[in-house]
């Protein structure tokens, strides 16, 4: 899958797609391929607040428990509760399932972009 | 195989008591309007039942369980004649000191071992898990900076490298968990713990040797930067077995530790156990101890409660038949039959390793403890191919799967724990398995994904299970 461009990256593996004043994260396609199949996710809860680099949430593959690190600061104002009964959803469009959305943010310039991402990620992967 | 409603025929079952011959008088209060749906079934047809279940279990005694990090030892049946007696069986934790000497001085005599093995002064016995042994030492830990009036110290410091019950014993004891990176040799990486270190730090957990089966060779320097910090040092005995007679915690730093009798001192493990999670200290924590403990012997015996005891974290004294087996295990082994264990444990693992590094990628390539890590990820990548497919193929030599993706700083991980307990054959046989499982990965990998073929049940659709389980019996389907 390609990483679309119009999406910026954390190295944590999280995007953020901007939207006017709300911004969207979730995972990215790497993560969830590294990740494996999810089969439980841990919300947040409206108005909690992200701090940039700290856990938000967690996510559970049959694998492992990986905690999902903020990418942005922001207030979340929706969250995605759909992915409870349906955590798949990330396995197979990752791009499109959003986890939270959230408004009074900052951060996104500190984020990577899709090249740079992809860079980063192959460094990961080779060392 | 029928699950035992499937096997319920109505009207079919036993009567053990005669009918009531009183008159039954029971009070005004809500009563449930239909009886519970219990499965009805011959005692004949009952015994089958789970004399089948306990053919597909599997357990130490059907086989090498070479399961890491959990020490999964031969549990020798002397424990069970000596905790078996009805000096031991047939108490009441009620009855006075003085009646119970026999009981008493087991704990007693325990708790001097288990100090000496350690370097502790004290130990409770109350913890009946290796997870609540580390829930006590925490809570212990706060108790002793609130009492000293010191409750800026609210961050407990864990490697990634930790068994997760440490991150989470911590935050269960009101702490702020701060993680510190490992360093490329698998030991903690000191720049990050000294720039993590601060007066909000009341502790750091660590277990020695890792999950990754490696001794930190910086332990006391480690421990110094923590204490000059003003933070406490917790040892969570997990893997005791690699330095057991050997390594001291106590002489190496640690104020506080945990044991788990049920992994070390050759307790039952799994089915239920029960386990146990002795909480030892040094003499300055002994106040905030939990519960009440046996102290002394003979005549001098007497239960004592601490002054400014954290609580009491199961009834009574712990699980005390666990507590004389683990007795009757280190007066078998005695004061030099207890460091061979160690080494036999260490050595038992670095076998293995050495006879499987040229095939199997390890994940740190030097001498390991009582356990090694492999990374598989290359069998991943090149031949698909994953840790979980290994492991499902030993199922069809016999063997018991290691430790999967743990820990979680190597990728497709497994984690390999032989234990001192096992002959040079049985080492043999499993390498023996796992170069067998290699030639495949290579050959016919397919063969290798598509097992167990040999078990009672084959490939388990691991993600349907943990989506969708199905946790109770449908009476209408």
């Amino acid at each position: 899958m390609i990483d679309p461009k119009e999406l910026k990256y954390s190295k944590s593996h999280e995007w953020v797609r901007v939207e006017g004043d709300e911004a969207y994260i979730g995972i990215t396609d790497h993560a969830q391929e590294s990740l494996g199949d999810l089969v439980f996710i841990n919300l947040p809860e409206v108005d909690d607040e992200l701090t940039v680099d700290e856990p938000f949430g967690d996510i559970e593959s049959v694998k492992a428990v990986s905690d999902i690190i903020a990418p942005i600061s922001g207030v979340v104002v929706e969250v995605n509760e759909d992915l409870i009964d349906e955590p798949e959803k990330i396995n197979e469009e990752p791009y499109e399932a959003w986890i939270v959305k959230v408004a009074n943010f900052d951060g996104v310039d500190d984020l990577l972009d899709a090249s740079e991402y992809d860079t980063f990620v192959e460094e990961e992967e080779d060392e | 195989m029928k699950l035992i409603f499937e096997r319920s025929v109505p009207g079919r079952g036993q009567k053990i008591f005669p009918s009531c011959d009183v008159e039954v008088k029971l009070p005004d209060v809500p009563m449930r309007a239909s009886a519970p749906r219990l499965p009805e079934i011959s005692e004949n047809e009952l015994d089958r039942h789970y004399t089948a279940l306990a053919k597909e279990a599997r357990g130490v005694n059907d086989g090498f369980y070479p399961l890491g990090s959990c020490t999964m030892k031969y549990n020798p049946y002397v424990n069970e004649a000596i905790a078996n007696q009805k000096g031991f069986t047939d108490i009441h934790p009620l009855q006075p000191a003085d009646t119970v000497e026999g009981c008493t001085e087991v704990i007693d005599t325990l708790e001097k071992y288990l100090c000496e093995i350690t370097g502790m002064d004290h130990m409770t016995f109350q913890p009946a898990a290796g997870a609540q042994g580390e829930f006590t030492g925490l809570l212990t830990i706060k108790a002793y900076f609130r009492d000293k009036g010191d409750l800026n110290r609210n961050e407990i410091i864990i490697p990634d490298s930790a068994h997760g019950t440490n991150p989470a014993s911590a935050a269960m004891a009101g702490f702020k968990v701060v993680e510190i990176k490992s360093n490329e040799k698998g030991m903690i990486d000191l720049d990050d713990l000294k720039s993590k270190l601060s007066d909000k730090t009341a502790g750091l957990m660590l277990t020695n040797p890792n999950t990754v089966g490696i001794f930190d060779e910086n332990i006391t320097e480690i421990t110094r930067l923590v204490h000059e910090a003003g933070g406490l040092c917790y040892y969570d005995g997990a893997n005791l077995n690699a330095v057991i007679g050997i390594v001291r915690p106590g002489d190496i730093g640690f104020d506080i530790i945990h044991l788990n009798l049920h992994k070390t001192f050759s307790t039952p493990h799994g089915g239920g156990g029960p386990g146990s999670g002795p909480c030892g200290c040094k003499d300055f924590l002994r106040d905030f101890l939990p519960g009440e403990r046996a102290v002394g012997t003979g005549a001098d015996a007497h239960y004592e409660h601490a002054l400014k005891s954290i609580g009491s974290l199961t009834a009574f004294h712990g699980n005390f038949l666990i507590m004389v087996r683990a007795l009757s295990y280190l007066q078998i082994n005695g004061g030099d039959g207890i460091p061979e264990l160690a080494h036999n444990a260490v050595l038992n693992a670095n076998y293995i390793m050495e006879k499987l590094k040229d095939i199997y990628p390890m994940a740190y390539d030097r001498i390991c403890m009582h356990e090694f890590v492999m990374g598989l990820e290359k069998f991943h990548k090149e031949d698909n191919v994953s840790a979980l497919d290994v492991a499902k193929a030993l199922l069809d030599f016999g063997i018991h799967p290691p430790t999967m993706y743990f820990p979680l700083i190597v990728d497709e991980a497994l984690m390999v724990e032989p234990t001192e307990t096992e002959t040079r054959e049985t080492l043999d046989n499993a390498i023996a398995a796992f170069r067998q499982i290699y030639e495949e990965i290579v050959k016919a990998p397919a063969a290798v994904t598509a097992s167990p073929q040999t078990t009672p049940i084959k490939r388990l659709d691991e993600v349907l299970a943990a989506r969708h389980p199905v946790l109770r019996y449908n009476f209408e389907q």
